[in-house]
């Protein structure tokens, strides 16, 4: 998998040049174009003045020459006229600007019009008219698009709903422009919520951040370094490398100081998070090989394929539900779970009873016959379900994240799987430690012939034992649909990762694997932090290696006379 | 003490045997090029360009198998980690040659290509003998022995076997396959080595050439399979076998195992950088894919297929497999995993001792009919 991702990127490296170089020109372009902004804006406001004393009464309200500006022209006059129309934006101003976004506004004769459904309308008077044969749709690039965006999430500031207003603050303060200053001023006036009110003054800092006067940029900073949120950090760097000012420099450099500080918190969490993610699905993996290998000795490379046919039944289920039960197709992940489960122990079981069974106490052969078995699995997928990935959808309660600090999000499927990665390690103890057929594989394990001397039919115990060892499987390949791409190569990205988690934590230990899964999760991602993807994964591979050279029987070895075995 | 009298020693092939092997030389020094390069391209008798490839494909393989088999066969330890060997040869090999293209690249500049489109302006530290040949030939020996070496001490001396050993050499070959993947690790990233022009300065891509490597590999392949019989029937071959059968038993002999596992550990990866070296000019081309897992788990089927403990199994098998593999690739591609999946079951299940095991097998029977 990773080399997939890898081969993709195979460029990347120049790319990423490609990018640095390009930054710093972009930014002369940007200091460059914004004195001929300055410029312009110093005419276009002349051009205002002279209108609006013309006009004689200063319109509150959209105005027709402000739609049209807005629609028609440069696209430097144009975002001008949006700026303006927006410092003393109402309701038609916003639902003007969505039906830009939308791109229903259309120009005829020098005349914009809003249209819907086939009907024309005036967006200044909001009267119906007829839409004229020639009128041309108008065009946004996608500066001007993002601008709209912006601005009707500006106008978003006054709606009656905190929920809205803290949003469009959010958004103002993470796209900062100094255009928006006087329509958040007017927010700031009227704010009532503490909550909106703080991020509304951050979203004011943040627009007054590049002010030409000092003193408000000093004033901009001090007021960020309250901020928590990462665009902001960002914004500060930005200001830090263009800021000339040695007083303003030393706020800033407080103030990033500040917003790091406040933000290290949810990195590390961050962190260790992912680290957890990986490794409930480490161990979901791993669990299942720790009965077929830990337990029953049985080395079986095609352990990722049950997981890929656990996946493929997920995939399955969840069409059913589509065709015929699309009312309660967020439940199929329900039944998917048992039906992935029973599957891939059902293909476990006939592998067991076909091939395995011949092979017990010659390890290498099982090697080599699962791997013969995982092939045709692969190739069997192929043929049924194509060589493409095939799409596998989040329920609607697993989609979306848990929002715990500004720049903490936890996505819900991944709680959901180490929530389901605990519930199953809880479930296969019980039923190990707890449960006759527990009681007779733990039997078998530690001793064939007296097991067998007392009455257990350990042919039959050893089908069922590697059944829910590949039922384990297909439950990991259920989860893993829910966060990765389902293909018929699934399981081959995980086989050397599961083998490693189970030798480190010692053949035949429950304990041993989960705390090689959590720490083989959780040391890829803090290596990843300083090392990268790939170096990290190679380092924990290299450390796997060294590690069993020292303690050949794991972390936890066996001991007593079963060591032997 | 008393000297113990062991069994005298047999001969290196029987006469049989030698005429078959001499047979085998003829045909691949002299009756190859003579078919494939005077024999025109319309008479029944001509040798094709692809055939010629193809066979010199598989002879590559079969070095390996060759290999596999003295590890596996002979001394029991089942290695997942040979490809690595096979592709640090290739590899080694395709620096030269990535250095024998000189100027003639699509950037025009003394560099491979990928350092230019990397924009690096001189050659890392590792690739400084590549242009030298026979620093190239000896680091071919060197790099996959001395890889071996280290990695086979350490396992070895903490007696790390069977399936254990089987699964850290598998997870080497996974490591470095990742490393190899890297841009930055300096060997042309997932795009590996490519179109290279000549080999000593004369043009690679040349019927001669063709046929000159072809021959090369086929007298390293005889080559090998001489030394590996005379391995195996002297008294170190004899160890090994003990090894592979009682290893405790050996141990309480009075034997150290460690310094016969290593060595055969580090001839067999040697074998596999030379075929991965003989490989590489002949296809044209070397990535990290070459470090996939399935490429050394194939290599064990190969010498399972043929017969393990025999050496004449494994060549056999290489050519079985490889042959089965270019023809179902080509009319049913479909079905070629399937094939393979199912030749994997049934060597396993039914025919542990491979194809010249069953041969012997229905040789008694009918010995024994008559």
């Amino acid at each position: 998998m990773a080399v997939e991702a890898f081969a993709r990127g195979g460029a990347l490296p120049q790319g990423a040049r490609f990018l640095q170089e390009a930054v710093p020109a972009a930014e002369g372009c940007y200091s460059q174009g914004h004195n001929r902004m300055t410029t312009m804006r110093r005419w276009i406001t002349r051009w205002a003045v002279l209108a609006g004393m013309l006009l004689a009464c200063t319109a509150h309200a959209l105005t027709a020459q402000e739609a049209l500006a807005i629609a028609s022209g440069e696209s430097d006059a144009r975002s001008e006229a949006l700026g303006q129309a927006l410092a003393q934006g109402d309701d038609k101003t916003a639902a003007y600007l969505q039906a830009l976004a939308d791109d229903a506004v259309k120009l005829a004769a020098g005349q914009v019009l809003v249209v819907r459904d086939g009907k024309g309308q005036d967006p200044v008077s909001g009267q119906a008219m007829a839409v004229p044969l020639d009128a041309e749709d108008v065009m946004l690039n996608n500066r001007l698009r993002g601008e709209i965006d912006t601005a009707l999430a500006a106008l978003k500031l006054f709606s009656p709903e905190v929920k809205v207003r803290r949003q469009a603050a959010l958004s103002l303060l993470k796209e900062p422009d100094a255009r928006r200053k006087p329509l958040l001023d007017k927010a700031l006036a009227s704010e009532k919520d503490p909550q909106v009110l703080l991020l509304v003054r951050q979203a004011r800092a943040a627009a007054m951040l590049r002010s030409a006067a000092a003193n408000d940029r000093l004033l901009a900073a001090r007021e960020l370094a309250t901020s928590a949120q990462p665009e902001v950090l960002l914004l500060l760097n930005q200001q830090l490398t263009a800021e000339t000012d040695t007083a303003v420099q030393g706020v800033l450099r407080k103030a990033t100081q500040d917003v790091q500080d406040g933000l290290r918190w949810g990195e590390r969490l961050g962190t260790l998070f992912t680290g957890a993610s990986l490794g409930s699905i480490l161990l979901l993996v791993a669990l299942g090989l720790a009965i077929t290998y830990g337990l029953m000795g049985v080395i079986n490379m095609a352990h990722g394929e049950l997981m890929m046919i656990g996946a493929y039944a997920t995939y399955v289920v969840q069409i059913l539900f589509r065709e015929h039960l699309p009312q309660a197709f967020d439940a199929y992940l329900l039944v998917a779970i048992p039906v992935a489960f029973l599957t891939s122990a059902l293909v476990g079981a006939v592998m067991e009873r076909t091939v395995l069974k011949h092979l017990y106490g010659r390890p290498l052969e099982t090697l080599l016959a699962t791997w013969g078995i995982s092939l045709v699995l692969m190739q069997g997928v192929r043929s049924l379900f194509g060589a493409q990935n095939v799409g596998v959808e989040n329920p609607a309660w697993m989609s979306g994240s848990l929002q715990l600090l500004p720049n903490l999000q936890l996505p819900w499927n991944r709680v959901l799987i180490i929530v389901f990665a605990a519930a199953v390690l809880v479930g296969m103890a019980l039923l190990i430690g707890k449960t006759r057929l527990g009681l007779f594989v733990r039997g078998v394990t530690q001793n064939r012939p007296m097991a067998s001397c007392m009455g257990v039919n350990t042919g039959r115990i050893d089908t069922y034992a590697f059944a829910l060892g590949s039922g384990i499987a297909g439950l990991a390949g259920c989860a893993l649909s829910q966060v990765g791409n389902v293909g018929p190569d699934l399981g081959q990205s995980y086989i050397v990762d599961s083998f490693m988690v189970v030798v480190l934590g010692g053949v035949g230990q429950l304990a041993g694997t989960v705390y090689a899964a959590l720490g083989l999760g959780l040391a890829n991602k803090l290596l990843e932090g300083w090392t990268g993807a790939v170096l990290a994964k190679i380092a924990v591979l290299v450390f796997i290696i060294v590690f069993i050279q020292k303690r050949p029987q794991g972390i936890f070895a066996m001991k007593g006379r079963s060591a032997e075995a | 003490m008393k000297k113990f009298q062991l069994p005298s020693h047999a001969p290196l092939l029987g006469r049989k045997a030698w005429t078959a092997f001499l047979l085998a030389l003829i045909a691949v020094g002299l009756l190859a090029p003579v078919l494939n390069l005077v024999v025109p391209a319309g008479s029944p008798l001509h040798l094709s360009d692809f055939a010629v490839s193809l066979v010199g494909k598989i002879m590559c393989y079969a070095i390996c198998a060759l290999a596999m088999d003295l590890i596996w066969g002979y001394t029991g330890i089942l290695s997942l980690g040979h490809g690595l060997f096979f592709a640090l040869g290739g590899y080694v090999m395709g620096m030269y040659l990535m250095r024998q293209i000189g100027q003639d690249g699509n950037y025009k500049s003394d560099l491979p290509d990928f350092m230019v489109f990397l924009d690096w302006k001189e050659l890392p530290w590792h690739w400084t003998l590549s242009d030298s040949f026979a620093a190239t030939l000896m680091l071919v020996v060197l790099v996959p022995g001395v890889v071996a070496g280290v990695f086979g001490y350490f396992a070895f001396r903490s007696r790390i076997k069977g399936v254990y050993l089987s699964i850290i050499t598998q997870a080497m070959t996974y490591a470095a396959m990742l490393l190899f993947f890297r841009n930055e690790t300096g060997f042309g990233g997932n795009n590996g080595f490519t179109d290279f022009k000549r080999i000593l300065d004369f043009p690679i891509a040349t019927p001669n050439m063709r046929m000159t490597l072809f021959v090369l590999t086929g007298v390293t392949l005889l080559g090998f399979f001489l030394f590996s019989r005379w391995l195996v029937g002297s008294k170190y071959g004899r160890v090994l076998m003990a090894i592979r059968d009682a290893e405790t038993r050996v141990m309480f002999s009075g034997y150290s195992p460690l310094p016969y596992k290593l060595s055969i550990w580090v001839i067999s990866a040697v074998m596999c950088g030379i075929a991965g070296a003989l490989y590489v000019p002949q296809v044209g081309i070397i990535n990290p894919g070459e470090m996939s897992a399935a490429n050394s788990i194939e290599m064990a089927v190969w010498a399972a297929v043929g017969g393990r403990g025999t050496l004449i199994g494994p060549i056999a098998g290489a050519f079985l497999v490889n042959g089965a593999k270019s023809w179902l690739t080509v009319t049913a591609p479909e079905f070629w995993l399937y094939f393979l999946g199912a030749l994997f079951i049934a060597v396993t299940l039914y025919l542990p001792q491979g194809v010249v095991g069953l041969v012997a097998k229905l040789k008694n029977k009918q010995g024994g009919a008559a």
